[in-house]
């Protein structure tokens, strides 16, 4: 494509290790803090959209390959813009922005990221400005957060299982229906359940932490993952291909936006009748933002009609419509973007999830 | 010239005034209570939240563990956009679990202490829950401290502020509309009255109609009616003495112009003799005249006073005027010791007196009488001749003006008796004859005044 350009800077492994590293401290917060007093750490991947002289400089966790059509169409209107799309972990770009907050460093023009107890940590700490229109203000209430937050996206949790391997009597449609299966059939599925390892994956964590609050059957999952001998994975491309490939027959709490990415034809998507999370990646304007204009147009785009299209399209935003899914309305569960998710990074509260975690998961080694 | 404005427009400033007084006053009442109550209800949230934090904490493994409930957070996200505080900190202040931002907390006393300080430039309230631990593995003081910013606050007090406000000025615009509209309708019966004035012919002074008019108004259209009686009267009078003194001036002018011709063609001192006279009854004539004018003008301009009867006939009597007019005449005095006050004016009793004098000087026979009686509700001042009266026909004539007998001398105008009659109308009086054995009475009967 033109105008674009890629590098790969480090790999998966120099990432899983310092998420090693990182967890060997504990909390989030003490990581963070951490990784912002200590060397500078590189992106994972950069990109840069359009030729217009007004540079736009973007920090995501969102992969480019899925979204750069969103921004090669977002510069096509907007042609006195170019946009420095720089794509990062989500740990690291939360150590960035509030590095960027101490002033220690000049800040991005837009942060976007899938860690929304990350974002409203930064929002909360007055890292963000306010930006306010009729697009902003017509968000529910659960996808914004004092004019300084936003939810672009709207990605369920989903299970994912593979289809030649499960009949379709089998499938779990819900969190039950799984509970069963794994009561029922524990020699089939032992060491061939897989859900994300909350220490590596800040999604994991999130997604564990929701369903920690959600339900009481949170108990009876870690009790029966503890059961088969559930493994915990890191990342979402390693589990669906592991499910594609038949190694893992189930993973549970799967991001679907990203198993609609992988388009492995082998993998069936179940979104739980029971209740399903739905992430809205959060986009927020840091505080001395040097084009806090252009940073609000960005995002009046995202929220128009035509990108939130496209990123229909891309499976960043569920379809809702009675065809699709038969998801009920009641059964959607937004993690809200609210003051509550700072719970999420308190560091007492991270050690005693990620320890109950640990402790179903290596009961396994136990037996 | 500063335009003066008109009485809607002052009633409908002074009812503004009265309205925006009371809109500053309800504004700040509301302000402050809208405030308190703000402050009371979300630093009930606030202690919530630090109390379920406080007791969320508990010793594990030789120290204090914060098991963060989520409720917590849910009750201050009750105020939806305000950004939240937490830090739970150990005996020596360390850091346990929270943010580790400069908060000034304030030494108090273990229980619950609220306090105002800025979070990240924002005004914020906190609170501060302590909580004791003496355990075997952990003793000592473990304090909660949860802040969050005021702007739910704020916009509660404004909302009250606005919702007491907004019926008030909806309240404010009715009583506007009506004040202009009552304001309107009581100035009406003003306007009509003025296109009625403004309507008028010059010499229409008949009075105002009353009727229907607010009792305000009765009593200004009432002062304008009398006012227009009075002045219907002085016209009335002018009139008079312009057209009596053309016909009074007419003849003796005429007799003074043939006489002096008849002095021009002989020149004996006769014709000169009656020259003289003639002149002199035409100045007597127009003193009359003049007196009679004064009377009429000052019986509506001068106040009325209390005036004792006797002293008027006193002073006629006194005054011996009539020793000029029948030399030789006795005129006796007859008062009582008793005061007979009447409501009069002095000048004007004292014109009708002199003219009742005269009168019986003229006409009726010596000795004369002055007396003044009270009959009843009614004082007399009455002049006695001895003779038997005039003919019952000219006696019925007696007052009107210019009402001349045959007897009536060379002298006499006629206006005498009528300026009795004049102060005895304007007195609400009436004049009086009377035939007595002993002689003929002429009298001014006025209303005795209760003493």
């Amino acid at each position: 494509m033109l105008g674009q350009f890629r590098n790969r800077m480090i790999t998966m492994g120099w990432r899983r290790m310092i998420q090693t590293i990182l967890t060997l401290f504990g909390g989030a917060l003490l990581a963070a803090l951490l990784m912002a007093t200590g060397p500078a750490r590189a992106q994972e991947d950069t990109a840069r959209f359009g030729s217009g002289a007004t540079v736009l400089r973007v920090e995501s966790t969102t992969d480019i390959a899925i979204f750069s059509p969103v921004m090669d169409r977002f510069v096509a209107e907007n042609p006195d813009l170019s946009v420095a799309y720089e794509q990062w972990g989500s740990n690291d770009l939360f150590a960035r922005s509030r590095a960027a907050c101490n002033g220690t460093r000049p800040p991005a023009d837009v942060v976007l990221s899938s860690a929304v107890q990350q974002m409203v940590w930064l929002v909360n700490a007055a890292c963000a400005a306010p930006y306010l229109s009729a697009r902003t203000q017509a968000l529910p209430g659960a996808r914004r957060w004092r004019d300084e937050l936003w939810g672009i996206t709207e990605e369920p949790a989903v299970i994912i299982y593979n289809k030649r391997l499960l009949a379709a009597s089998d499938v779990p449609r819900s969190r039950f229906g799984l509970l069963d299966l794994m009561r029922s059939q524990p020699g089939r599925l032992r060491g061939r359940i897989a859900t994300y390892d909350i220490e590596a994956s800040g999604l994991g964590y999130l997604f564990a932490f929701s369903d920690s609050l959600e339900a009481t059957t949170f108990g009876a999952m870690l009790e029966a993952f503890a059961r088969v001998g559930a493994v915990a994975t890191c990342c979402s491309a390693e589990i669906i291909r592991s499910v594609a490939e038949g190694r893992i027959l189930i993973a549970y709490n799967v991001l679907g936006s990203y198993v609609a990415a992988a388009q492995e034809p082998d993998v069936g998507v179940i979104l739980p009748e029971d209740y399903t999370l739905i992430l809205s990646r959060s986009l927020m304007i840091p505080k001395g933002a040097a084009q806090p204009a252009a940073a609000g147009r960005l995002l009046e785009f995202l929220l128009g009609p035509q990108a939130q299209a496209m990123l229909m399209d891309i499976g960043l935003v569920m379809r809702v419509g009675p065809e699709e899914t038969a998801l009920l309305p009641s059964a959607r569960r937004v993690i809200a973007l609210s003051p509550a998710q700072l719970v999420a990074l308190d560091a007492h509260r991270r050690a005693r999830l990620i320890a109950l975690h640990a402790d179903a998961f290596r009961a396994e080694a136990r037996e | 010239m500063a335009e003066v404005p008109t009485l809607a427009a002052r009633v409908l400033r002074a009812v503004l005034l009265i309205l925006l007084a009371g809109g500053v006053l309800v504004a700040v009442s509301t302000w402050v209570n809208g405030r308190a109550a703000a402050r009371q209800a979300y630093d009930r949230l606030l202690l919530g939240a630090a109390s379920d934090i406080a007791e969320s904490i508990r010793v594990q493994h030789g120290a204090p563990f914060v098991d963060l409930p989520v409720s917590a957070f849910e009750l201050l996200a009750q105020a939806p956009d305000d950004r939240i505080h937490y830090a739970v900190r150990g005996p020596g202040g360390q850091l346990i679990t929270g943010m580790d931002s400069a908060v000034p907390v304030p030494d108090a006393p273990r229980r619950p202490v609220y306090f105002d300080a800025r979070l990240q430039g924002e005004d914020a309230r906190f609170v501060r829950v302590t909580r004791l631990f003496a355990e075997r593995e952990f003793s000592g003081e473990v304090s909660v401290v949860v802040g969050q910013t005021v702007r739910a606050r704020r916009a509660m007090a404004l909302g009250l502020v606005t919702d007491a406000l907004a019926p008030m000025a909806l309240a404010g615009v009715a009583l506007l509309a009506m004040a202009w509209l009552v304001a309107r309708s009581a100035m009406r019966p003003l306007e009509a009255l003025s296109q009625d004035l403004a309507a008028r012919d010059p010499y229409d002074l008949t009075p105002m109609p009353v009727e229907g008019l607010p009792q305000e108004l009765r009593v200004m259209v009432g002062s304008v009616n009398h006012f227009m009686a009075r002045l219907d009267r002085q016209v009335e009078a002018m009139r008079n003495l312009i057209s009596d003194t053309a016909h009074q001036l007419r003849t003796p002018v005429a007799a003074i112009r043939v006489q002096a011709e008849g002095l021009q063609e002989d020149g004996t001192p006769r014709a000169l003799e009656r020259l003289l006279a003639r002149t002199r009854s035409l100045g007597a004539l127009l003193d009359q005249l003049l007196s009679r004018a004064l009377v009429t003008h000052r019986a509506d301009s001068a106040p009325r006073v209390a005036v004792d009867l006797r002293m008027v006939a006193l002073e006629i009597v006194d005054a011996r005027d009539h020793e000029l007019l029948a030399p030789g005449v006795e005129v006796r005095l007859e008062i009582g010791a008793d005061p007979v006050l009447v409501m009069a004016e002095e000048f004007s009793l004292g014109e009708a007196a002199k003219n009742l004098l005269s009168n019986a000087l003229k006409h009726g026979l010596p000795p004369v009488a002055v007396g003044v009686d009270r009959r009843g509700a009614e004082a007399w001042l009455w002049v006695m001749d001895s003779g038997s009266g005039p003919d019952p026909a000219i006696a019925a004539r007696l007052g009107e003006r210019f009402a001349r007998s045959a007897a009536s001398r060379e002298d006499s105008a006629g206006l005498g008796l009528s300026i009795v009659m004049a102060v005895a109308s304007a007195y609400g009086g009436r004049m009086a004859t009377e035939r007595r054995p002993e002689g003929f009475v002429m009298a001014l009967v006025l209303p005795v005044v209760a003493t």
